[in-house]
C-alpha cells in the first residue's frame, strides 16, 4: 500500500469513524474530555503506526480499542480508584467483543449530539463542541470558521466540557416534552455545521467538505426519524439535500466555484432533488404556517425546479425572501433576498439594498461578492475591482477565491 | 446530585400570600417526588453583616457583600439525577415563586457518571 493510499485511509477513518469512537467512549467512560482525548490520541498513532504497520482490515474497531487503551491508560495516570476504574479495567480486558449493531451506535451519534447542543451551553459553544466531538474538526478549524483566535475557542470548549460535567448535563435523547425545543437548537447547529462543509474555510482543505455536508445531512436524516412531524426538521433536510444536489456542479474541473446562474444543471443530484422536493411539497400540503428552514427550502425547490436559469421564478423566490425577512430580519437574509432583487428589477435597485447593509456586513466576503457583481453588471468596473479585491481578501475558500480572482481579471 | 436555586429578585417585597401558597404546594411536591432537600426565604439584603476573620481580628461590616440591583431572595437546594431533570423543576420553581432563579450544582465526589 503507498504512503497515499495510507494517508486516504486515515483520512477516511476519521471522517467516518471520528463520532462513532467518541460517542462509544463517552458511553463508556461518562466523560466527553475522556472520549475526545482518547479519540484524537488513538488517531494521532494511528498516523504513526498505519504507514509502518499497514491498515487494518476493519479501521473503526481499531481505532476503538486503541482509543479505550488511551482512555483507561490516562484514568491510571490519574490515579482514580473509584467504580470507574472498575469497570474500565473489566472493559479493558474485553477487546474481542464484537462490534455493536449499526443501530446501536447511531443512537450514540444522537446521544451525543443532544448533549452538545444542550440549552444550557451557549449557542457558540454548542456549535464548537459539535463541530469537534461529531464532526471531528481540529480546534483552529472550529476557530477559523467562526473567526476567533484559537486559544478562545480552546477555552470556550474546555468551559463547555467542564459545565457539561460539574452540572451533570445528562447524555441522552431528551425527554418527549422537551424534544420541539431542543431540536431547534440541534438544527441550528446542524446548519452550521453543514454550511461550512459546503463552503469549507480552510486554505489547504477541500472547497467543499463532503464529509461535513454527509454528517450534517445524515444526523438530520436521524432526527427527522425522531420527529417525523417537526416541519422545520423537514425543512432543513430538504435545504440542505437541494443544496448538496448542486456540489459536484458547483466547483469546476479546475477547481473554481461555480455560481449557480453557470451551473451544469444537468450535472445536479436528480435523486437528492427529487427527495428535497417531495419533502417541501409534503410540508406546503400541511397548510401550516412555514418556519425559515422551510421557507429556505422552499428557495431553493424554486431554483431547482428551473431546467435553466432563465426560466427560474424569480418573483417567487422574492415572495419567499419577503416572508423569510418577516421572520429573520438579518442582514444576511437582506443581502440574499437583494440578490434576488437584481434578477427582477435590475442590479441599480439591488446595489442600493445591497449598500445600505454596509454598516453590518462590512466584514462579510458575500457583501463585497455581491457588490462586486452588481457594480460589474452596471458599467462601473473600477469600483467592482474594489470590491472583488476585498471579497477575495475575505474569502476563505480556495474556489470561490480562484472564481473571483479570475472575475476581477477579466474586468476591462 | 444537589442543586442550589437560588431565587433571584429585583423588587423590594417578600413574596405576596398567593406566591407563598403557591411556594408551598411547589415544596409539598418536591417532597412527595423526592427533590426536596431543604429550601428557605431570606430578608431583605439591608439585614445582612458581612464578617472577614482571615486576619488579626475579625472585620465586621454593615450589609451584603456585593451591592447590586438584584439580590438573593431565597433558594431551594433540590436532588435531581442530572441537569435536564433540575432545569425542569427549576422552571416550575421560578413560575411558582415568580421571580427570576439560578441553577447551580454543587460539588460532587462521587458524580455518577453521563451514561446512566
Amino acid at each position: 500500500m503507498s504512503a497515499v493510499d495510507v494517508r486516504e485511509a486515515i483520512t477516511r477513518a476519521h471522517h467516518e469513524e471520528w463520532a462513532r469512537v467518541v460517542a462509544a467512549l463517552t458511553r463508556r467512560f461518562g466523560d466527553l474530555d475522556i472520549a475526545e482525548e482518547a479519540a484524537a490520541e488513538a488517531f494521532a498513532t494511528a498516523v504513526e503506526r498505519w504507514p509502518v504497520d499497514g491498515v487494518p482490515p476493519n479501521p473503526g474497531a481499531w481505532l476503538t480499542t486503541s482509543a479505550n487503551r488511551k482512555a483507561i491508560d490516562r484514568i491510571r495516570r490519574e490515579n482514580k480508584r473509584d467504580d470507574k476504574q472498575k469497570q474500565a479495567q473489566m472493559l479493558y480486558d474485553d477487546d474481542d467483543e464484537p462490534g455493536e449493531p449499526l443501530g446501536a451506535i447511531d443512537d450514540e451519534r444522537l446521544r451525543l449530539i443532544f448533549t452538545c447542543c444542550h440549552p444550557a451551553l451557549a449557542m457558540e459553544s454548542r456549535v464548537a463542541l459539535t463541530l469537534r466531538m461529531l464532526g471531528g474538526l481540529t480546534v483552529p478549524e472550529i476557530a477559523r470558521a467562526f473567526l476567533v483566535p484559537e486559544t478562545t475557542m480552546g477555552q470556550r470548549i474546555t468551559r463547555a466540557k467542564a459545565k457539561i460535567k460539574a452540572a451533570r448535563i445528562p447524555y441522552r435523547v431528551p425527554s418527549t416534552e422537551d424534544l420541539p425545543a431542543r431540536v431547534s437548537g440541534v438544527l441550528a447547529v446542524l446548519f452550521l455545521v453543514f454550511n461550512e462543509g459546503y463552503l469549507a474555510t480552510g486554505p489547504d482543505t477541500d472547497p467543499v467538505r463532503h464529509d461535513l455536508t454527509t454528517e450534517a445531512i445524515r444526523l438530520t436524516r436521524l432526527i427527522r426519524a425522531l420527529m417525523p412531524d417537526d416541519g422545520e426538521v423537514a425543512g432543513l433536510l430538504a435545504l440542505m439535500l437541494l443544496t448538496e444536489a448542486r456540489r459536484t456542479a458547483r466547483v469546476s474541473a479546475g477547481g473554481e466555484l461555480v455560481p449557480l446562474g453557470e451551473q451544469d444543471r444537468g450535472s445536479w443530484d436528480a435523486a437528492l432533488v427529487a427527495e428535497g422536493h417531495r419533502l417541501v411539497r409534503d410540508r406546503l400540503a400541511t397548510g401550516m404556517a412555514p418556519g425559515p428552514y422551510q421557507i429556505l427550502a422552499a428557495i431553493n425547490a424554486v431554483h431547482t425546479s428551473a431546467r435553466d436559469v432563465r426560466d427560474t421564478d424569480w418573483s417567487q423566490v422574492v415572495a419567499l425572501y419577503d416572508q423569510l425577512v418577516r421572520l429573520d430580519p438579518s442582514p444576511v437574509i437582506a443581502l440574499n433576498r437583494a440578490i434576488a432583487v437584481a434578477e427582477l428589477d435590475g442590479p441599480e435597485v439591488a446595489l442600493a439594498a445591497v449598500d445600505r447593509l454596509e454598516k453590518q456586513l462590512a466584514g462579510y466576503h458575500a457583501y463585497h461578492v455581491a457588490r462586486a457583481d452588481l457594480l460589474r453588471r452596471l458599467g462601473r468596473g473600477q469600483q467592482s475591482r474594489a470590491a472583488y479585491d476585498r471579497a477575495i481578501e475575505l474569502a476563505g475558500n480556495t474556489a470561490e477565491t480562484a472564481y473571483l480572482t479570475r472575475r476581477r481579471d477579466q474586468l476591462g | 446530585m444537589h442543586y442550589l436555586v437560588s431565587v433571584i429578585d429585583d423588587t423590594a417585597g417578600l413574596a405576596t400570600p398567593d406566591e407563598m401558597v403557591a411556594i408551598n404546594a411547589f415544596n409539598d411536591r418536591l417532597k412527595a417526588e423526592g427533590h426536596w432537600v431543604f429550601a428557605g426565604g431570606l430578608a431583605t439584603p439591608s439585614s445582612a453583616t458581612v464578617i472577614d476573620n482571615r486576619g488579626a481580628r475579625a472585620m465586621v461590616t454593615d450589609g451584603p457583600f456585593l451591592e447590586s440591583k438584584e439580590y438573593l431572595a431565597g433558594f431551594w437546594i433540590i436532588e435531581a439525577p442530572d441537569l435536564d431533570v433540575a432545569l425542569n423543576l427549576a422552571a416550575q420553581a421560578s413560575t411558582h415563586c415568580n421571580r427570576k432563579v439560578e441553577i447551580r450544582p454543587f460539588v460532587g465526589v462521587d458524580l455518577p457518571p453521563l451514561g446512566e
